[in-house]
């Protein structure tokens, strides 16, 4: 088990490298500068640069990059004057958090129900529903849910307010009216590809031979389904828990884009154009060390579920 | 099971043809033919395909189907309501049918012009998912381990960013390219931004979906090959010397053909979202060219003044990518005889 773990570690240090590598080469080789503005004078722009070390060769300055990384530093804001990356970043990697928390949250509450009953009431009306429900909600991309949510209860009923985020410290009733449309944009295609995925995998499991064998001997259907079937049915669920992570990661940029949302990915975008090195690497190495760590810990919690794998090691 | 009866039969073909001549061509266009004939029965199929289809022409021929041209402005017949006949003369008799945008330009003629984006986009993701994709699968799990090795490791770095980061970070890279001084750039490089302004920006929209459509598709072409590499058909043709490229050609392929196909149909909608999302925050296909994405953001702009502006986009966004994922369903299902026969 540990060595496993320590495997996928050393094998996270090749790839960290290179994915920053590239992009701090992508962005630093992009026509433009972050002082480059119609009215500084070249002088001056030549002496920002300096001050910053942008006039350095690029491979030193990502290894000053890299070494600071590592100390957990990640730089002055080269377009919100020297203002550390980490000041504004961690309330924008918060704010994401919570949002992403909630629609998975969400997703999971609506998605594993659905396909368990789904799966149950195989072939009924039960299921027709559900599976229909499950692709119209996979084939709407949050660019048109989040707006069609918008339009009818922020300005036809009015019952939501629209855009920007409450903290919870502005109370909790204003803070859950401000989360509740992004996080449903957000966890709506969650839901449904969950729900497909637990229907599909329940499907197949009820099918075993075992399970056959667990109603020959006279068990309780209920007990059936949820000792049984249930518990090896969820296993390939657990296992797209790490895709998902990625699959809100990318889905709070685009949620957060139409909600005006103050969070990560935000910065993200707007960091690009205003070419802020500084920013941009920020978001890609907190980015790229989630998807890693959740990766991780899905391979860890399939050991524990699965006990082949956990005698194989 | 499908891919096993069809693995026999090739092998029929080559190994005993003299004993199972009458039913070995038969049963090697059974999973196609089969495949057919349970999706054609499927009316909700059949409409899918149908509406994919109407798409298609009416992105091949939008000259003739929309009745202005996506750029014809005329200021006074801004942002009317979807019906109005124009006011000015220049376009005197033109009725609206979805409205005009806040330029004055007809949002049904922009529409048709929207569509091509889109359907395009949807061509080139999967041509390049199933060209680069399964040839790179392949050959990867075909080759040696250490060269299969080394070119999964290679899908694992692109696999370490967030997909849709990637696509940002590319296209920023290749506009931002596009707009230096004409002096700075190589030959190659003009021809290529000559391409993309030519496309109103569709050619980098291109590449960036085409450089992250393939991951998958090879992933999964790698583990189908894998599965079936050791298998005996493969070893029997490997044994009577059939060189590696007609093995990889003849006997994996269209064993592996049929997970790739259903795989490749559920991925369309992804191209097509990837593109309208990169068009949304501006990153995609430059105006004047319209895109449903682009449209989008357009019209959510203006969702309080002027709520007819984002809705035929949206709807028509959301109802193709329905479409591709109610076939792409179908297909799945029709190609696994498990479902098929119950």
């Amino acid at each position: 088990m540990l060595r496993v773990i320590v495997r996928r570690l050393l094998w996270f240090l090749p790839v960290f490298c290179l994915v920053t590598g590239i992009t701090f080469v992508t962005m630093h080789s992009l026509p433009g500068g972050p002082f480059d503005k119609e009215k500084t004078p070249p002088a001056l722009v030549e002496q920002m640069e300096a001050v910053f070390g942008l006039d350095r060769p690029l491979h030193e300055q990502y290894l000053t990059w890299l070494g600071n990384v590592v100390r957990l530093r990640f730089g002055p804001s080269l377009a919100s004057r020297g203002r550390p990356v980490e000041s504004f970043l961690l309330p924008g990697l918060s704010v994401s958090a919570q949002l992403g928390m909630w629609a998975m949250l969400f997703g999971l509450l609506i998605g594993l129900p659905a396909g368990i009953v789904a799966a149950l009431g195989h072939g009924t009306w039960l299921d027709h529903g559900a599976t229909f429900v499950a692709i119209l909600g996979v084939s709407i991309p949050a660019i048109v849910l989040g707006p069609l949510l918008y339009w009818l209860f922020g300005l036809e009923l009015g019952w939501l307010p629209v855009a920007k985020w409450a903290e919870l410290s502005d109370g909790i009733v204003p803070y859950f009216k401000h989360a509740l449309l992004p996080a449903i944009t957000l966890g709506a295609g969650i839901s449904a590809m969950l729900a497909r995925l637990t229907r599909a995998s329940l499907l197949q499991v009820l099918h075993e031979d075992y399970i056959r064998v667990a109603h020959a001997k006279g068990l309780a259907p209920r007990v059936v389904t949820t000792r049984h079937a249930l518990r090896n049915a969820l296993i390939p669920v657990v296992t797209y828990l790490g895709p998902l992570t990625a699959a809100v990661l990318t889905g709070s940029l685009v949620v957060e884009q139409i909600f005006a949302i103050p969070g990560m990915g935000r910065y993200f975008v707007t960091s690009i154009s205003s070419r802020d090195y500084p920013t941009v690497m920020a978001v890609v190495v907190i980015y790229s060390v989630i998807i890693v760590a959740a990766n991780l810990g899905v391979d860890i919690v399939y050991v524990f579920l699965d006990p082949r794998r956990r005698d194989a090691s | 099971m499908s891919s096993s009866t069809h693995a026999d039969a090739t092998q029929a073909d080559s190994a005993q043809s003299d004993l199972d001549l009458s039913s070995a061509p038969r049963r090697t266009r059974g999973l196609w033919r089969d495949t057919a004939r349970y999706l054609l029965h499927d009316p909700l199929v059949v409409a899918c395909v149908l509406y994919i289809a109407t798409l298609v022409v009416v992105s091949v021929f939008p000259d003739t189907i929309a009745p202005l041209s996506y750029e014809q402005t005329s200021f006074r017949d801004k942002l009317l309501s979807p019906g109005s006949i124009a006011t000015s003369e220049k376009l005197a008799g033109h009725r609206f049918l979805l409205g005009s945008d806040r330029l004055g330009r007809d949002i049904l003629s922009r529409l048709v012009y929207g569509t091509r984006v889109s359907i395009a986009v949807a061509f080139i993701g999967s041509a390049v998912s199933f060209l680069i994709g399964v040839g790179y699968g392949l050959v990867s799990g075909y080759s040696s381990a250490r060269i299969d090795n080394l070119m999964m490791r290679l899908v694992d770095v692109v696999y370490g960013y967030p997909t849709l980061i990637l696509v940002i970070l590319l296209q920023v890279y290749l506009t931002g390219i596009s707009q230096q001084e004409a002096g700075q750039t190589t030959g190659l490089q003009r021809v290529v931004i000559g391409l993309d302004n030519r496309t109103g920006g569709l050619f980098f929209v291109f590449v960036a979906v085409g450089a992250v459509s393939w991951l998958n598709m090879a992933r999964l072409t790698r583990g189908q090959v894998m599965h079936f590499r050791d298998q005996e058909f493969v070893q029997a043709a490997y044994a009577v010397g059939v060189p590696d490229r007609l093995i990889l050609w003849r006997h994996l392929l269209p064993n592996v053909l049929g997970p790739c196909i259903v795989a490749g149909t559920l991925a369309i909608p992804t191209y097509i979202y990837t593109e309208a999302f990169l068009s949304f925050i501006g990153l995609g296909v430059q105006p004047p060219m319209p895109s449903w994405g682009g449209m989008i953001s357009k019209g959510y702009g203006a969702m309080r003044s002027a709520p007819h502006l984002i809705f035929p986009p949206a709807l028509a966004l959301f109802l193709t990518m329905l479409a591709f994922n109610f076939l792409g369903d179908a297909v799945r299902d029709a190609m696994d005889p498990r479902i098929r026969h119950r």
